[in-house]
Parts: C-alpha cells; sequence; structure tokens
C-alpha cells in the first residue's frame, strides 16, 4: 500500500456503519485475530469480577459477602469464561493474526470458515452469558450454571440441576467447540499447504510448529467433549441414561470424558504460550533459539503424551492400583520433554545479550513460574500425594500458577511484542513496566500463599469455611493480591486503549527480530505480502541483516 | 496447629503419605534450587550492557551432549519418583483389612454424612466413632451425586460416588476429635458437609456403642406426637417409632452429638430450634425444608428430640 | 509503505504442498471421528449392564441389505467422481444418482428398524442403558448420513441445472471423502452394535 492511497483513505474515511460492517463481515485473518483478542479481553475482565467476588466472599470466615448459590455460580462462570472465552480465544486469536504472516501467506487456507468459526465461539459466550438473564430469571437467583466447569455427572441430572442452568453450560461450549474445531483445521491447512517457496518444515519458526502441533491436539481434544455434552443432553432431555446410577450408568464415565478432553485442552493453552516464548526469548537474548530440532520433538512428544494422562484428575475416584500407578507414571514422564524445554530456553539466554523491554520481562516471569507450576504438578502426579492435595486450594494454585503464572505472563509478553506490527504503535514501555510489577506482586500474594490452605485441608469450591482451620490469614493474603493484580490488568488495559492513539510509530521492525512477519509494513497491507517471500533458513530477516553469516550456512 | 494438616498424620495412611511427600519435596527442591539457580545465573550474567554496541554475540544453535544431560537426567529422576509412588500406593489401596477391624459403611447424601456399622447394628449420622489403635475399614457409597470423605490427619481422600462403591481404610494411633470435610463439589451446601471423626478410647468407644444401641426412649410426649404426625417422619429415622424415614439423618441417639446439619451448627436448644423453624438460616439450601410450625410445635418438638440420648 | 519481497533468488516454481481442501478434510474426518469413537466406547462399556428392559439379543437383527445398500454407495460415488474427473458427465450423473438412491434406501431401513423397536420391541431411548446407547450411536451415524445426502443432493441440483464442470471433479472428489468416512463409520458401527455387542 504507497504512502498516498493511505492519506487519501485517510481523507475520505468511510461512515462508521460501513466500517463495522467491513468488521462483522470480515474473513481476513488479521482482523480476526484482533476481534478474537478483543472479545477475549472484555471476557478477561468478567472472569475478574467473577474471582474478586469469590475473594471478597473468602476474605475471612463465614462471610456473607455473598449466598452459597451465587458463590457457585461464581466459581462455575470464573473457570467456564477463563478457560473457553478468554485463554482459547486470545491462542487462536494470535495464531490466527501471526501464523500466515510467519509463512508468508496471504490469508489463512479457509478464510470463511475462520469467520465461521469466531463467531460460533463468540455466540458462546455471549450465550453462556445470557444465563445470567435467562433461566430462572433475576429475581435473586439467576439462571447461570452452578455446577463447577467440569460440570461432573449426575449433579447435572435434571433430578439434581433444575431448570436450564446446565444447558446454558451445554450448549455455550457446543458452539464454541465448533468454532474450535473450526480454527483447527484451519491452522493445520494453512500451516501444511501454504508455506512460501523453501520454508520447509524444517525452517518453519518454532512458533508455527508450536501452534500447528496445537491445532493437532484441538481436534481429538474437543470431541470427546463434544460427545459428552450431546450424550449430557440426550441425558436431560431425551430420558436417557448415560451417566444416570439409577439406571446402571456410571458418573466415572463422565469423569472419563471430560478429562479426556479436559487435560490435552491446558496443553492446547500451554502450547501457544511456549510459541510466544520460542519467539520472544530469542529476540531479546539476541540468539537463535538454542536445539531447534529438539524443541521440535519435545514438542510433538508433549503432545502425544498429554492423551495419555487425563485420569491424574481422578486419582481419588477408586481405579484400580494398576490403573493409578500407569497415570503416575504417564503423568511423570510429560515432565521429562517440559523440562527440556526450559532448559533449551535458558540455554539460548546463556551468551546472550539480554535486553529487559517488557516483553522479555513476562517471559522471565513465566520460566519462573513455570518451573514451579510443573513442580508442583510433579507432586501432584505422585498419586497418594495427590489423594491429600486433590480438590483442595494446592490445586487451585497449581493451575493457576500453569494459566495465569506461565500462560497469561506469555499473552501478556506477546501483546507488548506485536501490538506494535498489529496496530503500528508502540505501547508505552514505562506503562508496560508498571503492569509487570504490579501483577507479578499481586499473582505471588495470590498463588504463592494459595498453596497453604490446601496443605492444611481447605477444600476447593467452598463459598465458606471453618475458623479455627488454621486457613484464615492465608486466605486475607490471597485475596489482597487480587487488588494488585487488578491494578496491574487496569494498566494493561489503559495502556492499550491509549498507545493505540498515542503510541511511539513502530515502524516495520522496532525490535531488530527475525521472522517474516517483521519485514511487512506495520500494520500489515491486507495482502500481506506483494510478493511472496522465499524462506532460505529459520530466520529470514537475520540472513537479511548478517549477509556475511547467514543461518543457511549452519542450518 | 491446624487440626487439618496433611503433614500432622495420626494413622498409617497419612503417615505413609506424609512419608513419600517428603521424598518428592526434597527431589523438586533440588532441582528447583538448580534450575533457579541456572534462571538467576543467566539472567543477571548475560544482561546487555551500554557497552556492549551493535555487535551480536555468538549464535549457538544446539548441542547434542547437553541435550542427552538434560533429557537422561529428568528420566531418572522420573524413574525415582515414580517407583516410591508406585509403592506407597500399592501398599495402601491393597491392604486387607485384618482381623478385629471395625467394618462402616460411609454413605454420602446431600450435604450430611450416614454412618452404619453392620457388624453392631449401629445406625448414625454426621459424626463418626472408631476405636483407637484398631483399623477401621470403610465402604463409601453415595444416595445421591459425589462426595469426598476426607479427614486429613487420617488418610488421603477417596470419593462416595454413586453406583460405584469405594473402600478406604484408618488406624488412628491417638484419641481425640479429627475434623474434615467433604472434598466432592456436591451442591449448594458442599462447603458445610463437615466432618467429625471421634477417635476413642476401647472403654469410651464401647459406651458409645451401648449408647447407640439402645432404642429410643419412648414416650407420648407432644412433641412425640406433633413429629409422628408431621412430614418428619418421611425423613427422619427414629427407631422403635412410626418414623421410618431415609432421606434425612437418623435421630435416634441425636443428643450423643454436638453438633448437627453436619457440623454446621452446635447442638443447642437454640440452634435445634432454629433450624426446625428455619434451616436456611442455618445451612441455606440444604435439603431440610422449613416445616412451617408455629412456635410453641416447635418447642414442643425440641422438647422431645432432647429426650433422644 | 510496500512490503518489498525478501527473495534470495531461489528456484521457486517446484515449490509443491500438499492441497489444502483435503488436508481439511482429513481434520475434519479425525474430530468427528474422535466424537463416534467415545459414542463407540460408551456403547462397549454399557453392553450386558442394563438392568431392565429388551436386550440386544432380544431384539436386534442385523441390517445385512441396507449395510449393503450403503457400503455399494462408496463404490458408486467412487465411479462418478472418476467420470467427472474424465470428463463423461452422463456417466457421473448416473452414478452420482445411484449414489444418492443407496444412501436413502440405507436411512429408509434405518427408519424401518427403528419404526420396528419402538412400536414392537418398546425400545426406547429412554427405556435402558441399551436404548440410549443404541439409538444415540445409530442416530449419530444416521445424522452423518443425512448431512452427507443433503450435500450430494446439492450437487445433483447443480448437475441438472447444468452448472456443474470438469473443474468440480476435485471439490466432488474430497466430498466423497466424507461419503467414504460415513460408510466406514457403519461398517465400526455394524462391527459393534451387530457382532460384538451380540456375541457378549
Amino acid at each position: 500500500m504507497s504512502t498516498s492511497s493511505l492519506v487519501l483513505t485517510q481523507a475520505q474515511a468511510r461512515p462508521l456503519t460501513l466500517r463495522l460492517h467491513g468488521w462483522v463481515t470480515t474473513v481476513d485473518h488479521k482482523r480476526l485475530g484482533i476481534l478474537y483478542i478483543l472479545y477475549a479481553l472484555v471476557f478477561l475482565l468478567a472472569g475478574g469480577v467473577e474471582a474478586t467476588i469469590m475473594r471478597v466472599q473468602l476474605i475471612r470466615p463465614h462471610n456473607d459477602f455473598v449466598s452459597p448459590q451465587v458463590f457457585n455460580r461464581m466459581f462455575t462462570m470464573h473457570g467456564t469464561t477463563m478457560i473457553f472465552f478468554v485463554a482459547m480465544p486470545l491462542v487462536f486469536g494470535f495464531a490466527n493474526y501471526l501464523v500466515p504472516l510467519m509463512i508468508g501467506a496471504r490469508d489463512m487456507a479457509f478464510p470463511r470458515l475462520n469467520a465461521f468459526s469466531f463467531w460460533m465461539t463468540a455466540l458462546g459466550g455471549l450465550f453462556l452469558y445470557f444465563s445470567f438473564l435467562g433461566g430462572d430469571g433475576l429475581y435473586g437467583a439467576g439462571g447461570a450454571p452452578d455446577v463447577g466447569w467440569f460440570a461432573y455427572a449426575p449433579l447435572t441430572a435434571k433430578t439434581f440441576s433444575v431448570g436450564h442452568s446446565t444447558d446454558f453450560w451445554t450448549l455455550s461450549l457446543f458452539s464454541s467447540g465448533i468454532g474450535s474445531i473450526g480454527t483447527a483445521i484451519n491452522l493445520i491447512a494453512t500451516i501444511l499447504c501454504m508455506r512460501c517457496p523453501g520454508m520447509t518444515l524444517g525452517k518453519m519458526p518454532l512458533f508455527v510448529w508450536l501452534n500447528l502441533v496445537m491445532a493437532g491436539l484441538v481436534i481429538p481434544t474437543i470431541s470427546p467433549l463434544s460427545a459428552a455434552q450431546l450424550m449430557l443432553l440426550v441425558d436431560r432431555y431425551l430420558g436417557g441414561h448415560f451417566f444416570d446410577t439409577q439406571a446402571g450408568g456410571s458418573a466415572v464415565i463422565w469423569m472419563h470424558f471430560f478429562w479426556i478432553f479436559g487435560h490435552p485442552e491446558v496443553y492446547v493453552l500451554v502450547l501457544p504460550a511456549f510459541a510466544f516464548a520460542s519467539e520472544i526469548i530469542p529476540v531479546f537474548s539476541r540468539k537463535a533459539i538454542f536445539g531447534y530440532p529438539v524443541m521440535v520433538v519435545a514438542t510433538v512428544a508433549i503432545g502425544f503424551i498429554s492423551m495419555s494422562v487425563w485420569a491424574h484428575h481422578m486419582f481419588t475416584v477408586g481405579m484400580s492400583a494398576g490403573a493409578n500407578t500407569f497415570f503416575v507414571l504417564s503423568t511423570m514422564a510429560i515432565a521429562v520433554p517440559t523440562g527440556i524445554k526450559i532448559f533449551n530456553w535458558l540455554a539460548t539466554m546463556w551468551g546472550g545479550k539480554i535486553r529487559y523491554a517488557t516483553p522479555m520481562l513476562f517471559c522471565v516471569g513465566f520460566l519462573f513460574q513455570f518451573l514451579i507450576a510443573g513442580l508442583t504438578g510433579v507432586m501432584l502426579a505422585a498419586a497418594p500425594f495427590d489423594w491429600q492435595l486433590a480438590n483442595s486450594y494446592f490445586v487451585v494454585a497449581h493451575f493457576h500458577y500453569v494459566i495465569v503464572g506461565a500462560i497469561l505472563f506469555c499473552i501478556f509478553g506477546a501483546f507488548y511484542y506485536w501490538c506494535p506490527k498489529v496496530t503500528g504503535k508502540m505501547l508505552d514501555e514505562m506503562l508496560g513496566k508498571l503492569h509487570f510489577w504490579l501483577f507479578f506482586i499481586g499473582f505471588h500474594l495470590t498463588f504463592d500463599f494459595m498453596h497453604i490452605p490446601g496443605i492444611l485441608g481447605m477444600p476447593r469450591r467452598i463459598y465458606t469455611y471453618e475458623p479455627g482451620r488454621g486457613w484464615d490469614v492465608w486466605n486475607l493474603i490471597v485475596s489482597i493480591g487480587v487488588i494488585f493484580q487488578a491494578a496491574g490488568v487496569l494498566v494493561f488495559v489503559g495502556n492499550l486503549i491509549w498507545s493505540c492513539f498515542r503510541g511511539k510509530r513502530a515502524g516495520n521492525d522496532p525490535w531488530d527480530a527475525w521472522t517474516l512477519e517483521w519485514s511487512t509494513s506495520s500494520p500489515p497491507p491486507e495482502y500481506n505480502y506483494a510478493v511472496l517471500p522465499i524462506a532460505r533458513s529459520r530466520r529470514p530477516l537475520w540472513d537479511l541483516k548478517h549477509p556475511e553469516d547467514p543461518d543457511w550456512r549452519y542450518e | 496447629m491446624s487440626p487439618t494438616n496433611i503433614f500432622a498424620p495420626v494413622s498409617t495412611p497419612a503417615e505413609s503419605i506424609v512419608g513419600l511427600s517428603i521424598f518428592v519435596l526434597a527431589t523438586t527442591a533440588v532441582v528447583f534450587v538448580v534450575v533457579f539457580g541456572l534462571l538467576a545465573y543467566v539472567v543477571i550474567k548475560f544482561r546487555s550492557r551500554p557497552l556492549d554496541g551493535q555487535r551480536e554475540p555468538p549464535q549457538v544453535y544446539g548441542s547434542t551432549q547437553v541435550e542427552m544431560a538434560w533429557t537422561v537426567i529428568p528420566v531418572l529422576i522420573v524413574i525415582a519418583l515414580f517407583l516410591a509412588s508406585s509403592r506407597v500406593l500399592a501398599s495402601i489401596q491393597n491392604a486387607k483389612a485384618p482381623a478385629g477391624a471395625l467394618e462402616v459403611i460411609v454413605t454420602g447424601h446431600q450435604y450430611w454424612w450416614e454412618y452404619r456399622y453392620p457388624s453392631l447394628n449401629i445406625v448414625t449420622a454426621n459424626e463418626l466413632h472408631v476405636p483407637v489403635g484398631v483399623s477401621t475399614f470403610i465402604t463409601l457409597l453415595s444416595a445421591d451425586t459425589d462426595h469426598s470423605f476426607w479427614v486429613p490427619r487420617l488418610g488421603g481422600k477417596t470419593d462416595l460416588i454413586p453406583n460405584h462403591p469405594n473402600r478406604t481404610w484408618i488406624d488412628p494411633r491417638e484419641t481425640g476429635l479429627f475434623l474434615g470435610q467433604c472434598a466432592q463439589y456436591c451442591g449448594t451446601q458442599h462447603a458445610k458437609m463437615l466432618l467429625r471423626v471421634y477417635v476413642d478410647t476401647r472403654q469410651d468407644f464401647d459406651r458409645w456403642v451401648r449408647e447407640q444401641q439402645r432404642p429410643a426412649q419412648n414416650g407420648t410426649s407432644a412433641g412425640q406426637r406433633i413429629f409422628e404426625s408431621t412430614a418428619c417422619i418421611n425423613c427422619h429415622t427414629i427407631s422403635g417409632t412410626a418414623a421410618a424415614g431415609k432421606f434425612g439423618p437418623d435421630l435416634t441417639h441425636l443428643m450423643t452429638r454436638e453438633t448437627i446439619a453436619a457440623g454446621a451448627a452446635p447442638n443447642t436448644r437454640e440452634m435445634l430450634h432454629l433450624w426446625i423453624s428455619n434451616p436456611d438460616a442455618v445451612k441455606p439450601g440444604s435439603k431440610m425444608p422449613a416445616m412451617g410450625l408455629n412456635d410453641r410445635d416447635v418447642d414442643a418438638i425440641t422438647d422431645y428430640l432432647e429426650t433422644l440420648r | 509503505m510496500s512490503a518489498h519481497s525478501v527473495a534470495w533468488g531461489e528456484n521457486a516454481s517446484d515449490w509443491r504442498l500438499p492441497p489444502r481442501g483435503r488436508v481439511g478434510m482429513w481434520c475434519l474426518i479425525g474430530a468427528e471421528s474422535g466424537i463416534f469413537t467415545i459414542f463407540v466406547v460408551a456403547y462397549l462399556f454399557y453392553t450386558g449392564k442394563s438392568t431392565t428392559g429388551p436386550q440386544p439379543g432380544d431384539v436386534l437383527h442385523a441390517p445385512i441389505f441396507y449395510t449393503i445398500c450403503l457400503l455399494a454407495s462408496s463404490v458408486t460415488i467412487h465411479l462418478a467422481v472418476r467420470g467427472i474427473a474424465a470428463n463423461r458427465m452422463a456417466s457421473f450423473g448416473r452414478w452420482w444418482v445411484a449414489t444418492i438412491l443407496l444412501g436413502a434406501t440405507f436411512l429408509l431401513g434405518t427408519a424401518r428398524e427403528w419404526i420396528h423397536l419402538i412400536f414392537d420391541e418398546g425400545l426406547t431411548i429412554s427405556t435402558n442403558l441399551f436404548g440410549t446407547t443404541y439409538y444415540s450411536l445409530v442416530g449419530l451415524h444416521a445424522f452423518h448420513v443425512t448431512m452427507g445426502l443433503l450435500a450430494l443432493s446439492i450437487v445433483a441440483a447443480f448437475y441438472f441445472s447444468g452448472w456443474l464442470r470438469r473443474e468440480h471433479a476435485d471439490r466432488l472428489e474430497i466430498l466423497s471423502m466424507y461419503w467414504h468416512f460415513v460408510d466406514a463409520v457403519w461398517v465400526v458401527v455394524f462391527t459393534v452394535v451387530y457382532v460384538i455387542g451380540l456375541s457378549r
């Protein structure tokens, strides 16, 4: 796009209705990526409010800030929102925006499917939140689901979940599940079929590899959930007995079906976080990623092993000793490729010249916190230890350490790193550092100390607790941490909005990076590349900038 | 000191778990120190300094030996942790009831615990009594949704799942009251499905058993007549009377318990009165309905219940 | 602000990648297989566990004829696609319509079986575990056959209105992949319901 046509467009700015219509009907992967991300940010705030309500209720024993009915809806909605309408859309949004650019393509393989997938996901979230108004109605009750985000049977049967609240859970996730599968199909087809000439699978950025494995994992991961939800609908509306224990049905089989989805799902979320780290850490260390082939193999291994660990969520359910033992082994085994990745990131930083701009701060936080999260995961993998820790606040602390401490930190880093490419403006660096430190302090106040009530016997999903169990002061500290995290997120959102209008101009390549997206303008033109690039190594721009020492000599 | 601290075991399963956990914690602590040390070193030592100029550092793409090292060592750690876990797992899960073990059947309800001692012909609720120094083997059933039996100082938790009987065991070596609560979300009042396990000396336990085996004090008090003519008998059992309901706790020896509503309130006259007239004030969302009786009738029933020793 | 090409002068003309339509369809087949697998697992797990009501051995009769129809439709669709690829449009039309008729016959067979089971044997989706798992699994498959027939019929409409050309052969082959998948699923469902389920 030439400068003169840019000026012309600005002078004849189209009316608002036409511009909005353009966004609603878009099939451009960049716009859909932005829509996913904005959508997720709105739901991040909703999920944050739900968490805050819970933490206010739990700040002291026998508190009466909210009723048990409302609290139970809060933890159900918080979990469901954060996983399906914050983390997944963020992951898909970044993948949508960046994958075609990084592989030198003009769009995703199926642009219309892309749009359809986004709107199915969006519909799911809107439908889920409509439950506050629908169902039993507004007066003191509301119909939001209150069965926990994993909706164990038979609590979800018509007898125990009267009304429609469970159905909002089922149908909204079924809709977004269709969207997820559509996006996964798109990503796989795009990555396998639309790489620019020269970019063999061994030359694509690790970001693309990680998203390829993520997409491949989505397919056998979401489909069991969709199947289980169809079965639940059959039970609730057609008198079926899939999970009807009175008729000989099994409550445990719901758990198997759910966790066959639920465990790989967290790898669907974490692999893209690894993708962000694998791009940001090298650039800010000024070194190529250490051990690219090993990183690829470790990623694929994680993908496969992750499908064999699900029943570590069911160690207390009464499976045989043999079955429990198998899942101990598979769960501990997955620590090996995961650990290898941490070492490779450290080795990338080793001998580098590390610049601590905001994206890198978040990635260092990620490394520290992911290490701890992984180790508490190893503790939980030791099944007898899990018999004490399962369903307690230790587990809640562990998985928030992964999802917030590792995944969200990487996502924040990704925002600071790629926002300049998307908007053409840098995010403010001082506000970025303020965001980091506020959030870091809040995160550790909340989630470090949250392990302790778990060790002292506090189960999860309780709207209040007894005094005299030794839990009071820890819950207080955990709740206080929320203030800092909220402040950090508000600083972040403020930074996003302010920088969109007043940020420093970014130029094509503000970070002196090496992958193809940095060769386009910021923002890129609608068609991405006027002439499709030809890739000769894993870091095409390094080769351009260092013609005396190109990568393709060493790969 | 917390009464529900998993690191203060008084029973073999809880002790085996603490033993394993120390090994796991020590191993993970070593890993943490090493990796965090590396991270801290790297973050400080290799930060870019202003005098560095524009030159990029040497590009290192990988190293097979290093990759082997940090693959093999974690594999060995995993094997060690796995073997330790399997051993403890088997020792707890495969334990057989020794001769002289007490058998209890625990049935989870929304939101209370039913206890049956088949060999002693006892049915009670919410407060479990077991003798010290002896194994108690527990069968876990559910009448409705999933629950979980968790008394941290006595053992790990095991779930109560309808149509899926489970087994667990404890062998407390100290007397006292041990606390816990339901650990699997089971509905509105999951939070107040509390556990109280009384580990008694042999004499105290035998005395408690005799108390529970006695039939209810029968009489013709006004309270008993009201109790028997309202819907109370649809849910509650008082042995020896017309009340034979199974939906709610057995009340035959209600006054031998220190708490009511599965630990949600102390067993005092005032709380009993409140519980019968307005259960939502004690445990909102519990399955006990407000009976809609007038104050005088509630007084009479409370008087009657206070005779159930 | 032009996006200058980042070219290295390599020979780009021999760059070959898999066709995206095919890859996309394989992924869809993968996802659908995941859903069917869970229903098959539920069916097998619950075999013999119904506490009351009709049991499979009492009421099920293997629908051999209708199975042959459905499997034959895979052959006919293959011949149809071969026809359009070789620009033999009339041949395509005949085999395509044959596919639709065979698929519709299969659905008719399923309907007949269900009418018999519901009204003569008293087996519904709510009767017992067998009823729930049977109707769900066979019904899920029948739903996929229906969706397939809808797509095939739309193509037939295009054919009869003269819009179809040889260039569309590739897309029709991808559609036929879906149809073959539906048939392959039936082979699995048939084995699970009428062979394994009846032998337990």
